[in-house]
């Protein structure tokens, strides 16, 4: 009898149990729609929440130093503007106050720094904007600051260090001499930027008086960076991303051979070596240290657009750059079916590819440092007035671009260049250099055909100090100007 | 020494704004009435508190009498308002009440900062609007044939929105505003609130037929129609949006949802192709730097703004807002973001989703069903306008220029909004009598 009372009651309550759960779900069924719409609308309103936090997180930085703020620096009323000084502790610009309280901005180096330290009239640009926003702040001993707020005296902003290197920038100033083009000296091993030269170029101290001319001279374009925005055909330095295709395609260098005649025809299309030299039977090495323009011709056809396309792209053509101040990605674009002619033109870096001089820095970087490419950078750190580091960049390791054997394989092939190709003049010296020579052809404004001289490199071929790119608009062959400018270069950095 | 004191009332500004959002969620967890008072109360003092910090650091600046006039008149604002609906509705939603305290504090301080004429023509209009609305809960109450115009309210809505694309006087390429002697009168925002009275008495009745719906959705498609060609796209995309919700949730049909959102997109693409100001503000807010001195010119001010904020803001009075044109009607987001910073905006952001889970929360409550969708209609306005003001400004979506409800610069807008606030009260109310009748009759039983 007990049992079955106990069993009633537990019958009793699994009933109620159920009917409560019967309740709730009518219940919730009866309000889906508003549950629905709650949602909904709570997803809109947190979605705004969270693009606030994107904006200012990701956003904010590229809205305050863009060239369109014509929005006062609100701190420009407390304080000083602070300076841009070298890594070797020269200052590049400050900040002068007279005894009226005018503030003018001063570049001693004048032209010789324009596009890198850049300018803040006019809108900002170069490391100016870059580091706009730590130049605006003040980390000025906390007693005094609190001591000028109250009486109302501007404290003094941070400084700014940057990873350029006086000697270098003069040096590679000095030696692209009266030609337009651009140089970029990266620490391969770091990533930062020690020289980074652009010409036809302008004095910051005096742009806001010459703005207008500068700004509609397009026959010059003094004001673009070509350093990091300029767009040249590639020529023979595009052979090292050849190399590497073929390298990837076949795992060696060994099994290739080709009997140089001076010239290469396909489909009534011919491109002979430079000169009409004719080298002969050529393995690889002798092709790249010769630069070679059949054998790469041939050996273009055999590879096929597509996976010259690929190769490239893994090099960070067609991608962003991890750069920080504005610059033009490198463009490739062999999949159109532009047919034979085309690819063999775009074999030896002629066709419609454009290259910047940085971009060709990072890849000459990344095969001096065992194929890790470093992220380059321009501010070394931060301190306040006083000389205390407020912020330091870390070195940091971008992107491996190729594995530490095909380095290998193309270090090789550049120092060859250097000791019995087209860069022998770099041989001979206290330091060793590897690098490839390149001359890009290209139609000139008049029509006429004219020859960039290109040069990528670097020196101290086992445990790398500096690698180059330098390109001088219409200099000639690599070898007339580029390489030269290269010397004087490491000269100026081995020998002082 | 005065930079001192407005670096300081910026953070002051946070904390208090901080307390203030996390009450509003905290109060909820509270079940005695006892501790849910103490915690509403605890809001109005923050509100005093933000009012006093924020008013003191804008006169220290400009020494401007003004401000302080506005400031005088704020307090007394707020004890008055405070102490009649306290008094005499003594079950009014006092979360509702403060939140609409806040918005509007917060709309008063960055108009005492922008331009304290406008700020002082703006109390007036709350002012008076408050006591006018003070009688719509009664009404709401005792007028019980309110459900019963269906056709007037369609009639009078329709005609007020016409008349502005016929007679309305064009600013900045859209009509909005009708001219009344020196009065800009901008009838969307009052037709908002008729448009929701209507659908609501239309989709009430259980009874009602697919024809009827057809009817009623070919009614808010000529109130959509007129809207756009009267280039006033924000109101048009918000009377669509409320008309779809309502609709779903009155016939709990998925597919009218459905249906109705895929021929919203579709109605925009072809708006898209068929109005250029539609392809403008697509092309302002995809690239606004391509356009940048003509359409794209007030989106990117108003970046600027933001950016120049960052999360902690620059301080009262410390900003250039101004820079941005139609700052106080169109822009007051991005002055919020510059000058009291990201952090303080996104806690407004969270009130105003508050306030929106409070009225539906209202309007799940009601039994009956007029009633019911009249409170979720206003909710969803409210919501989405909060959405397009503050997600066009800050280029989330296209900027549609709709004002942020109390917060913006606009007589009508505040008027409506208050309206529409002491209608929801008036429901609330309504709900908490349903509520003891419903008590009475189980004790009968």
């Amino acid at each position: 009898m007990r049992n079955l009372n106990g069993k009633k009651k537990k019958y009793e309550k699994q009933r109620r149990k159920e009917e409560e759960l019967q309740r709730k779900k009518a219940k919730r069924r009866k309000n889906r729609e508003y549950t629905i719409v709650s949602y909904f609308f709570v997803l809109i309103f947190v979605s705004l929440v969270a693009y606030m936090g994107y904006f200012n997180i990701w956003e904010r930085d590229d809205i305050l130093s863009s060239p369109y703020n014509s929005r006062q620096n609100q701190a420009q009323d407390r304080i000083v503007r602070g300076s841009i000084l070298s890594a070797d502790g020269q200052t590049l610009a400050y900040t002068q106050t007279d005894s009226e309280g005018n503030e003018t901005r001063i570049y001693p180096y004048g032209n010789m720094f324009a596009h890198v330290v850049g300018y803040v009239s006019n809108g900002k640009n170069g490391v100016e904007a870059l580091a706009n926003s730590s130049l605006m702040s003040t980390h000025h001993d906390y007693v005094d600051r609190i001591k000028n707020e109250i009486v109302n005296l501007k404290n003094p902003g941070d400084n700014v260090v940057t990873t350029l290197n006086t000697r270098l920038q003069e040096a590679a100033y000095n030696a692209l001499g009266g030609y337009k083009g651009a140089v970029v000296v990266l620490d391969p091993q770091t990533g930062a930027v020690l020289a980074s030269v652009s010409k036809p170029d302008f004095d910051p101290n005096t742009i806001e008086a010459n703005w207008n001319a500068l700004a509609n001279d397009s026959a010059n374009s003094s004001l673009l960076n070509r350093a990091t925005q300029g767009a040249y055909p590639p020529g023979s330095i595009f052979k090292v991303v050849m190399s590497l295709a073929y390298l990837r395609e076949h795992g060696t260098l060994a099994d290739f051979s080709y009997d140089c005649t001076g010239s290469i025809t396909q489909e009534g299309h011919t491109i002979p070596c430079f000169d009409g030299e004719v080298h002969g039977q050529v393995d690889f090495t002798t092709a790249f240290a010769q630069s070679c323009n059949t054998a790469f011709v041939q050996m273009g056809l055999d590879l096929g657009a597509e996976t010259i396309q690929k190769t490239a792209e893994e090099l960070l053509f067609n991608k962003e750059l991890p750069i920080s101040l504005d610059y033009r990605k490198s463009t490739i674009d062999l999949k159109k079916s532009e047919g034979i002619p085309f690819l063999m033109q775009s074999s030896i870096g002629q066709g419609t590819t454009l290259v910047s001089p940085m971009h060709m820095a990072m890849i000459t970087s990344a095969i001096a440092n065992e194929g890790k490419l470093m992220k380059p950078y321009y501010i070394d750190h931060v301190e306040n007035d006083g000389g205390d580091v407020i912020k330091t960049t870390d070195p940091s390791p971008y992107k491996e671009l190729m594995s530490e054997s095909e380095a290998q394989t193309l270090k090789s092939l550049m120092e060859e260049v250097v000791n019995s190709g087209t860069g022998t003049q770099l041989a001979g010296e206290s330091y060793s250099a590897a690098g490839k020579t390149g001359s890009a052809e290209y139609e000139d404004g008049d029509g006429a055909i004219r020859t960039h001289s290109w040069f990528i490199g670097f020196s101290n071929v086992e445990d790398p100090d500096l690698a180059v790119a330098v390109i001088a608009e219409g200099a000639g062959t690599g070898s007339r100007a580029a390489v030269p400018i290269a010397h004087e270069i490491f000269d100026a950095y081995y020998y002082g | 020494m005065l930079n001192i004191i407005v670096e300081l009332s910026k953070y002051l500004i946070l904390i208090i704004m901080l307390v203030y959002t996390l009450e509003s969620f905290l109060v909820f967890r509270y079940e005695e009435d006892y501790d849910q008072r103490y915690i509403l109360g605890q809001q109005l003092l923050m509100i005093l508190f933000l009012d006093f910090t924020a008013f003191l650091v804008i006169f220290l600046q400009t020494e401007e009498v003004k401000v302080l006039y506005i400031f005088g008149a704020l307090i007394l604002y707020l004890a008055i308002v405070q102490a009649l609906y306290r008094a005499l509705y003594k079950t009014s939603s006092i979360l509702l009440l403060n939140h609409m305290c806040m918005l509007l504090s917060i709309g008063f301080i960055m108009l005492a900062r922008l331009d304290p004429d406008s700020g002082l023509r703006q109390m007036a209009i709350a002012a008076a609007a408050t006591v006018l609305a003070m009688v719509i809960p009664v009404m709401i109450r005792k007028m019980y044939f309110l459900k019963k115009l269906t056709w007037l309210y369609a009639a009078v809505g329709f005609l007020m929105l016409a008349v502005v694309l016929v007679a309305g006087s064009n600013v900045n390429g859209a009509k909005i505003n009708i001219n009344i002697g020196s009065f800009a009168f901008q009838p969307s925002e009052f037709v908002k609130i008729i448009f929701v009275f209507f659908t609501a008495s239309r989709l009430y009745k259980k009874s009602a037929t697919f024809l009827d719906h057809v009817v009623t959705t070919a009614v808010a498609a000529a109130y959509v129609l007129v809207l756009v060609l009267s280039r006033d796209l924000g109101s048009a995309v918000v009377f669509f949006i409320t008309y779809v919700v309502m609709l779903y949730v009155a016939t709990k049909k998925p597919v009218y949802l459905f249906a109705g959102l895929g021929s919203g997109c579709l109605a925009a693409v072809i708006a898209y192709f068929l109005f250029s100001h539609v392809r403008q503000r697509v092309v302002a807010w995809q690239d606004p730097f391509s356009v940048w001195d003509s359409s794209g010119y007030q989106i990117l001010q108003g970046l600027f703004a933001i950016g120049a904020g960052g999360w902690f803001g620059v301080g009262l009075c410390q900003g250039s807002p101004e820079l941005i044109p139609f700052v106080q009607q169109d822009y007051m987001f991005a002055a919020i973001c510059e000058e009291l910073g990201g952090f303080f905006a996104i806690c407004m952001i969270l009130v105003c989703m508050s306030m929106f889970l409070l009225v539906v929360n209202i309007s799940l409550r009601i039994k009956k069903r007029f009633y019911k969708l009249i409170a979720l209609g206003l909710g969803t306005e409210y919501a989405f306008q909060v959405f397009l003001t503050i997600g066009g400004v800050s280029k989330f979506i296209p900027m549609t220029g709709i004002t942020l409800p109390l917060v913006s610069y606009g007589g009508s807008s505040v008027l409506a909004t208050i309206i529409m606030l002491a209608i929801i009260q008036g429901l609330y109310i309504l709900r908490e009598d349903e509520d003891e009748e419903f008590e009475r009759q189980k004790e009968k039983i």
